[in-house]
């Protein structure tokens, strides 16, 4: 066993952090609950700190070869800390002196813990149990709100939840009993030569739980009805940070499978079905949050092409990892302004919103045009590199489906954008909005064009090998 | 220099876009100046360009930019983007002319303006697909708010539709560039070096899949038939100025990407499949200006000849394709006539929207049937209105006459199939003399009674424009003299 408690420093921030905050909370008065959230945020800061300064360390496996520290471990923990941070950031207003402000950050840094874990973990037992401590944080974020919606939407994803991570645990099983090992390195050289027919039922439930934290297809549903119903937070979080994990988890898993089952089609399809879907049901809805969650929906389906070519070409990693980086950030930015003017749930609401605050109005329009993938925002360099990675790999037709998924979500974009810039109504009330998530908003905005125009000096970052 | 010119009205945008305070009367003065200084510097960039030797560049920039892609900030002017940079200055400022009176949020629209200049002025001097895409795709955001948020009619669906179509088109363009970047050895986006490269030359497959992506997303842009639907409404519902930018700069987009791009970086493909784009060409070309006929809004008429017009530019480009060697002389007329015509139809068509702006402006309709006579209350309108229609119907002594001359005599001469474009031109005279004698001649009734001429700061950017044309048709050389050896390169290049 290779034990080196230090590697896992970020984690143990997280995880000290989110006691504290818990402990604090429990002894705080509520309107000095702000103490709960300085511990938070402290931690967060750490793990962000302490995960930069991990990013010079070789590229390599701890504790018995089931965690590893490379690039793409580096840049899920940094990923997750300043997202998990934005999404603070952005629902103080609607959090503080409520209360479950302490218990909210406490779960929100759980969940970042189990997402960090399950993006860096190389063994299929770690995973299971990444999955669970990702998981039922989520479950007890999204009922937070008491309201009916966000019992329904809290059933329905902790349903669905039991569901996909019996199917992991299935998953595990048969891939454990096909090639003697959970580790990854073990099952690169124990799979070899088994039964196709098996090796794609083990992949298949390992596949699902994983699909399902992502939040696509066919363990999306759950996605939309959370982020309708949960605070803007928790909703801005679980669209967010999970996918981060899960996606990175998938990459890793797919890169040890042998090529005998045929998995880049099976994950291509995945892709295809979920931008797709996402785009489709994102057409007719009306609201705001509703409609982000679909987006988000679509979204995994562009991050799974570099996982479809996974091993076949060099691009495919840090395609991966910028187009994460970019869309935490824009998903962040979109979700901040909503929770800046909370009064404005209905798409037909955002009117006259130019008018009421021109920053939110641009902050907008950057980050939805920046999920659309426009230049020179963030996601247009990551659309770029997963495009080209798809196509070097050998998946032309999959860029063809995509290039075509980014048009059509184009509509719905828009239909939230339009009439933002019309005038407002003479009866309208301006609602507020709430200044936290206002400057979140407005700094997320900055970050999307900042990484878009730097994009230069981050990729060469993100270029390094998996540890297994 | 080139730098300067392209990002200056982007600061002043952002200086525009952030004051909020500013009088209304500041910000339309601050724009006028900036697209001013604007056409002093491109004064100066032309004053100062000699041909570069072997098909290079002049005022080449170039600096690291995202180099894990291959993608550079590579910029530079040649014979062919010189002379689109040259009009985008001049269109721009005869908009900015234009609106000194508009009092629809005159601080907005200026910043809007002059972040559409900076893009428009980025895609001509880019030498990287993706400095081209990205300035190819903000074009389009701000056009989209222009039409939505100045237009009127059904100006929020006409700029989706418009978005959406173009959207299509660019990502087509994108998957196109992204097939080139992964055929070149090594990987680079550089326009240069795929030109030098020629990718795909042997593959005539994947070629032809990528120049087909490269083509549709530039044919939705030009636009050509049966590309084009998204251009008349946006037209239609656009405020004058965002329709005289769409026309005369922004479809001239498309254009140039065929003879930057799709031409010299995949000859073969060209060669092979040239044919299509001639043929697209002439019917764009006839059914243009059929459709234009049958119009009874003005503005929408204007917005089928520009089909029209474009299609004169892609039988060019296609003939130029068409027969690989032999007739070189001829092609290379062609390709002149193909950027001369960009050139003069950003000129007078944006002279003409400015001028159909002013009927919307007056009475608040383009249709025909609500005018007659208007050549009695406004006999200075009715006369820019005569020189814009006869220029654009390609009269001797303006600019589309030396356009389409060298077009069709470089064409035919290239191969015969080109003639069949002809009875355009003839169709185009008779569209426009028929309109001019509806709106104009007869006596004043409907909506033409005490309608004011025109005012100061409407004369002069149309008269401007229509001057620009005129000296061009008169004196033609020192235009063909920058064009001509790009000219001879890209032909040369197609060739190969």
């Amino acid at each position: 066993m290779h034990k080196e408690p230090l590697a896992l420093l970020p984690e143990i921030c997280l995880l000290v952090g989110a006691v504290t905050t818990l402990l604090a909370g429990s002894f705080l008065p509520r309107e000095r609950q702000w103490g709960a959230r300085l511990v938070a945020t402290a931690a967060l800061v750490a793990a962000g700190i302490t995960a930069a300064v991990a990013l010079a360390d070789p590229a390599r496996t701890v504790y018995g070869g089931t965690f590893a520290v490379d690039t793409a471990t580096g840049a899920v923990r940094l990923v997750v800390a300043a997202a998990t941070l934005l999404v603070i950031g952005l629902g103080v207003d609607e959090l503080a002196g409520t209360r479950r402000e302490s218990e909210t950050y406490a779960l929100l840094l759980l969940g970042a813990l189990g997402a960090t874990v399950m993006g860096s973990t190389t063994d299929l037992l770690v995973l299971a149990v990444a999955f669970l401590l990702g998981s039922i944080p989520l479950y007890g974020l999204v009922g937070m709100l008491r309201s009916p919606g966000a019992a329904e939407a809290a059933l329905k994803t902790y349903l669905l939840g039991a569901l996909f991570g019996i199917l992991l645990l299935l998953g595990t099983t048969v891939l454990y009993g096909l090639g003697g090992a959970t580790a990854y390195a073990g099952l690169a050289t124990g799979l070899e030569g088994a039964p196709v027919a098996a090796l794609a039922v083990g992949l298949l439930g390992v596949l699902a739980g994983l699909v399902f934290k992502a939040g696509g297809v066919p363990g999306h549903f759950w996605v939309p009805d959370a982020a309708q119903a949960a605070g803007t937070p928790a909703a801005a979080f679980l669209t967010t940070v999970p996918k981060v994990g899960a996606l990175v988890a998938v990459f890793r898993l797919v890169d040890v499978l042998p090529g005998s089952a045929d998995w880049p089609l099976l994950v291509a399809v995945l892709a295809a079905v979920t931008m797709t879907l996402g785009n489709l049901a994102a057409f007719a809805q009306s609201d705001v949050r509703r409609l982000l969650g679909w987006s988000t929906v679509s979204q995994v389906g562009y991050l799974l092409l570099p996982v479809a070519v996974a091993g076949r070409t060099g691009e495919a990693l840090p395609a991966l990892l910028f187009y994460l980086g970019a869309y935490a950030v824009t998903n962040l930015a979109a979700f901040a302004v909503v929770a800046a003017v909370p009064d404005r749930r209905g798409l037909e609401e955002s009117r006259g919103l130019a008018t009421a605050s021109p920053w939110l109005a641009g902050a907008l329009v950057v980050a939805l045009l920046g999920l659309v993938g426009t230049p020179p925002t963030a996601v247009f360099v990551g659309k770029l590199t997963v495009f080209t990675a798809a196509w070097d790999g050998g998946l032309a037709w999959l860029v063809v489906v995509a290039a075509a998924n980014t048009v059509a979500s184009l509509f719905y974009y828009l239909r939230w954008l339009a009439p933002v810039f019309r005038r407002p109504e003479e009866d309208a009330g301006d609602g507020g909005t709430r200044p936290f998530a206002a400057v979140a908003a407005v700094l997320a905005a900055a970050c999307i064009l900042g990484l878009g125009l730097a994009a230069g000096a981050v990729l060469p970052l993100l270029d390094g090998p998996l540890a297994r | 220099m080139l730098s300067l010119i392209v990002f200056l009205p982007l600061a002043a945008a952002v200086v525009l876009g952030a004051a909020r305070a500013l009088p209304d009367a500041v910000s339309r003065w601050t724009w006028l100046g900036v697209t001013v200084a604007e056409l002093a510097l491109v004064a100066v960039l032309v004053a100062g360009y000699d041909t570069p030797p072997d098909g290079g560049l002049a005022w080449e920039e170039r600096l690291r930019w995202i180099p894990s892609v291959g993608s550079s900030y590579h910029v530079g002017v040649d014979g062919l983007s010189l002379p689109l940079v040259a009009l985008t200055a001049v269109v721009f400022c005869a908009c900015a002319v234009h609106a000194l009176k508009d009092a629809r949020r005159p601080r907005a629209q200026a910043a809007l303006f002059l972040f559409l200049q900076s893009t428009c002025l980025g895609l001509f001097v880019a030498q990287d697909l993706i400095l081209f895409f990205v300035f190819f795709d903000l074009s389009i955001v701000g056009m989209y708010f222009v039409i939505a948020g100045w237009g009127h009619g059904g100006a929020a669906r006409s700029a989706l539709k418009f978005f959406l179509y173009t959207f299509l088109g660019s990502l087509a363009l994108l998957v196109g560039f992204i097939g080139l970047y992964l055929a070149a050895d090594p990987h680079t986006f550089d326009i240069p070096e795929l030109v030098a490269a020629a990718p795909l030359a042997d593959d005539a497959v994947a070629g032809a899949w990528v120049l087909g992506a490269i083509l549709l997303g530039l044919a939705v842009k030009t636009p050509t038939v049966p590309f084009h639907t998204w251009l008349p409404p946006a037209h239609t519902d656009a405020p004058a100025i965002g329709s005289a930018v769409l026309a005369g700069i922004l479809l001239k987009m498309g254009t140039y990407g065929f003879v930057r791009i799709a031409m010299p970086a995949l000859p073969d493909a060209w060669q092979a499949w040239a044919w299509v784009v001639l043929t697209v060409g002439v019917v764009s070309v006839l059914y243009g200006a059929l459709v234009a006929l049958a119009q009874t809004d003005v503005k929408r008429m204007i917005a089928y000849t520009s089909v029209n017009h474009m299609g004169y530019v892609l039988v060019a480009v296609g003939a130029a394709g068409v027969v690989a060697d032999g007739a070189q002389e001829a092609r290379e007329l062609a390709v002149t006539g193909a950027v001369t015509q960009m050139v003069s139809h950003g000129l007078i068509t944006s002279a003409l929207f400015l001028l159909a702006g002013v009927l919307h402006d007056r009475v608040g309709s383009y249709a025909m049937a609500d005018f007659g006579g208007l050549a009695a209350p406004a006999p200075r309108y009715a006369g820019l209105f005569a020189v814009g229609a006869f220029a654009s119907l390609g009269l001797p002594a303006f600019s589309g006459f030396v356009a389409e001359f060298q077009i069709f005599a470089g064409s035919i001469g290239a191969t015969w199939f080109a003639v069949l474009a002809v009875p355009g031109i003839l169709l185009t005279a008779a569209l426009f003399l028929r309109a001019y004698q509806r709106l104009f001649t007869g006596p004043t009734a409907g909506r033409a009674e005490g309608f004011p001429d025109l005012r100061t700061h409407e004369l002069l950017p149309v008269g401007g424009l229509l001057l620009l044309s005129l000296l061009i048709g008169v004196v033609p050389w020192p235009l063909l003299d920058l064009i001509a050896p790009a000219a001879e390169t890209v032909v040369g290049l197609v060739s190969r």
